[in-house]
């Protein structure tokens, strides 16, 4: 593997683990928002708090992360996307901010009504931030941004593809959250919430599965070099996503919620390493190879040292948060 | 003064044709930059706070310790996840209005924030152990993941200093022809000058966060409220804001030598020197009107000796500087005074404060000391940002000192950029009065006996936290 497309592969892991992560954290916002009056949802929004309160930062530092090895690594295209897509990027940076702020205020308002406001801010801005990156990743795939940064500002994400990129992207969060949700309800015996969760994560699961094929139409004409793509070298994934989605409804319907989690990060992860492999060679779809949009050799391999130190060193207790929070231990619903 | 500074902003915005877009890029970088230092201190000196009171809790079986510490781990969860947010918009906001920066330098200056995000992934995973281990963890094992918080908020302060001191004095690169080669990222993230730099922010964010804290508990002390709590909560950030009162004075001092050679305009802004005098003297106050200074007092040599570690060899005067390469001179200087002299005036508070303590006096038993205990948070947050305007705006009109205008790196939106900043400005209040008021509802209910703060999302109907 050459040295710019190892590094193009660390920051792509970087993007799965941030949609796969990030994106359940991102689509607990939807349930929290869907969940009814404050003493009808109380019982789910308590959940959701507990389900993503210890994690989210550390989610949330998979898009850091992102963006410093793109910077680093291909600093030509990343300056071109941000001038590009500056307003699908500003929007998303709204929602980032105002959902991080929401969240942590929410914890500890003072007043019912102000715990409603913040929860309102929280949860709306969960779902805009994702729908927009949506747009961004449909942007880039569809080769709508040019090198020198000059693409229209408008059209370059509102397009067919950007577009359900964005609805896509909106519903992956909701379906991975949807089943996590389920899984925490039954660890901390909630089991008429689960109940309630199961269907309606039932529900979203066949929305997006339905979405994410139907999408394939629109991109064939909108973005031919993603489309054969995604139709020749990224196939498998594709197919590996709609299997893996099968089997997540199935085991939800037969309450295998544990399961089903797996099965549910694997049919997300696919479908953003479809997008990947689909595009590959190209970093910004028709106008820059990943080989030519590379930075400097000895950065490039600074970086893999950092990447390197982050598996040995970030792995190992983001693993420990992980199995703390996924445990009985922690799932006693005192607090 | 500042209108004045903000007049000839103007004035060479017309005669040089300046990007329409630099003024509110500009603007946007410091609001938000200026907005997050503040809350990054927080991440960089509280976790160390948070240990000590946390240890002194298990140590002793002391219970008003461990109380304070796990209020202060609430502070600190609502805190960090506001640094945490306006973090991201300063990563965002480097491609988004400079792309020019980005785009040709993006891998010279990028490998300091690889390892920037690496500390703070480390500390956001920790912090949500921590905050989320009360009672479900071995109390020893429990204070213990503070300690990763505390470190790798240091490292990360580390890293994002070494990326600004390159941008002071850029190192690690050639450029040949106009394009920038022989690329070396180490010698950028291990730059001579980072480690002072640094040096002077890890010092100045205990000032700033150990004033804040014990400012707090100060303000509770004047109302009466004259527990073992508040004394605790008051003494431990007063020492750890103590020490790095009275050693920030020899770091500032260390920073700026060499300046002369490193960044001459920047000196001499510093030290309002319109013309070099031979020795100089230290001005303090005074603005520059049309190339004369006024209204500043002078104190003869002082200059030389402080800035020069001479007693007569001189300020280099802005006379020996292209006007073209002429920082916004008055901005800088009382940005730089600003910061001097609160500085001082901290370090010599704190040394009374001890001082009078060895011989028996308590000085928390005074009404005067205990305002000025309550405004020393706010001081030393005034201190920190007049810090960062004066070296900020001393580099100017260079982004990287020397190889890169200002105008060459900002991104051509031109005036649009006003709308995103008159929208940021809202957001950030917004963010403001939203944590201001979280934080005195926490106090308040805290103040009312409730030691765990009940859930929030319902009407009385669901059962309240019992463990947090």
């Amino acid at each position: 593997m050459s040295l710019e497309l190892a590094v193009a592969a660390a920051l792509f892991v970087g993007v799965i683990a941030y949609a796969v992560l990030g994106g359940a954290d991102f689509g607990s916002g939807f349930f929290d928002l869907t969940a009814g009056s404050s003493r009808r949802g109380a019982e789910l929004r308590t959940l959701v708090d507990h389900s993503i309160g210890p994690v989210w930062e550390a989610n949330h530092v998979w898009l850091i992360y992102v963006l410093v090895i793109w910077w680093t690594g291909f600093p030509e295209s990343f300056a071109a996307a941000m001038s590009t897509l500056v307003l699908p990027l500003l929007l998303a940076l709204l929602g980032i901010v105002l959902r991080g702020a929401s969240f942590a205020f929410r914890k500890y308002a003072a007043t019912l009504a102000q715990a409603r406001l913040f929860g309102v801010v929280f949860a709306t801005s969960s779902i805009i931030t994702p729908f927009f990156l949506g747009t961004v990743a449909g942007g880039i795939a569809s080769g709508r941004v040019p090198i020198d940064g000059t693409g229209d500002r408008w059209s370059s994400w509102l397009n067919p593809t950007s577009l359900f990129g964005g609805v896509i992207a909106v519903g992956t969060c909701a379906f991975l959250a949807g089943v996590f949700l389920v899984a925490d309800a039954r660890r901390s015996g909630q089991e008429r919430l689960a109940e309630e969760l199961r269907v309606r994560a039932l529900a979203v699961g066949a929305a997006t599965g339905v979405l994410v094929f139907a999408a394939l139409v629109p991109i064939d004409h909108d973005a031919p070099t993603l489309a054969a793509g995604l139709e020749g070298r990224a196939a498998p994934l594709v197919v590996l996503a709609g299997l893996a989605g099968l089997a997540t409804m199935v085991l939800l319907w037969r309450r295998r919620y544990a399961v089903a989690r797996i099965t549910a990060v694997l049919a997300v992860a696919a479908v953003v390493s479809g997008w990947g492999v689909g595009q590959y060679p190209w970093l910004l779809v028709d106008e820059v190879t990943i080989a030519d949009a590379a930075g400097a050799t000895a950065t490039l391999q600074g970086l893999l040292v950092a990447v390197g130190l982050a598996v040995v060193v970030v792995v190992p207790p983001l693993a420990y948060l992980f199995r703390l929070t996924q445990s009985e231990a922690w799932s006693r619903s005192d607090h | 003064m500042l209108t004045a500074d903000v007049v000839t902003a103007l004035t060479r915005l017309a005669t040089e044709a300046e990007p329409a877009g630099l003024l509110p890029a500009r603007e946007q970088m410091a609001l938000s930059l200026g907005w997050h230092i503040v809350l990054a201190c927080f991440g960089v000196a509280f976790p160390a706070m948070i240990f000590v009171m946390h240890l002194r809790g298990i140590r002793r079986d002391d219970p008003v310790a461990l109380g304070l510490a796990k209020r202060w781990a609430k502070v600190s969860a609502v805190l960090f996840a506001i640094g945490a947010v306006s973090g991201t918009v300063l990563s965002f906001e480097m491609g988004l209005l400079w792309p020019g920066l980005m785009g040709t330098y993006g891998d010279v200056l990028g490998l300091p924030f690889a390892f920037e995000g690496l500390a703070f992934f480390l500390e956001a995973i920790f912090l949500g152990i921590y905050l989320y281990g009360w009672g479900r963890m071995p109390p020893k094992r429990h204070v213990l993941m503070v300690l990763p918080m505390a470190i790798t908020g240091i490292v990360g302060a580390y890293c994002v200093l070494a990326v600004n001191a390159w941008m002071n004095v850029p190192t690690g690169f050639r450029v040949v022809d106009g394009e920038v080669t022989d690329v070396q990222p180490w010698a950028v993230l291990f730059n001579q000058h980072a480690f002072l730099q640094f040096a002077h922010m890890w010092v100045g964010a205990y000032m700033l966060v150990g004033f804040s804290i014990a400012g707090v508990y100060a303000v509770g002390m004047l109302r009466g409220r004259r527990d073992a709590h508040h004394r605790l909560g008051f003494m431990v950030p007063f020492v750890f804001a103590s020490v790095a009162a009275v050693t920030q004075p020899f770091v500032g001092h260390v920073l700026g030598l060499g300046l002369d050679e490193r960044q001459p305009a920047k000196l001499a802004a510093f030290e309002l020197a319109e013309t070099t005098e031979s020795p100089s003297p230290l001005r303090l106050g005074g603005v520059l009107v049309d190339g004369e200074v006024r209204w500043s007092i002078d104190i003869p040599r002082l200059g030389s000796l402080i800035a020069m570690n001479s007693p007569d060899r001189p300020v280099p005067g802005l006379d020996t500087i292209p006007e073209e390469d002429h920082p916004p001179v008055n901005l800088t200087h009382l940005a730089f005074q600003t910061m001097v002299g609160i500085g001082t005036l901290l370090a010599a508070a704190v040394v009374l404060f001890w001082y009078q303590r060895r011989r028996g006096r308590d000085l928390l038993d005074r009404r005067w000391f205990l305002r000025f205990a309550a405004a020393a948070g706010p001081l030393a947050v005034i201190a920190l940002e007049a810090g960062w305007v004066a070296t900020e705006v001393g580099r100017q009109p260079w982004i990287v000192y020397d190889v890169m205008r200002t105008t060459d790196a900002v991104g051509d939106y031109t005036a649009s950029l006003w709308w995103l900043l008159g929208i940021s400005t809202v957001v950030y209040t917004a963010m403001t009065v939203g944590a201001v008021v979280v934080l005195r509802s926490m106090a308040r209910r805290w103040r009312a006996g409730d030691a765990d703060l009940p859930s929030p999302y319902a009407p009385e109907v669901h059962a309240p936290e019992a463990s947090s």
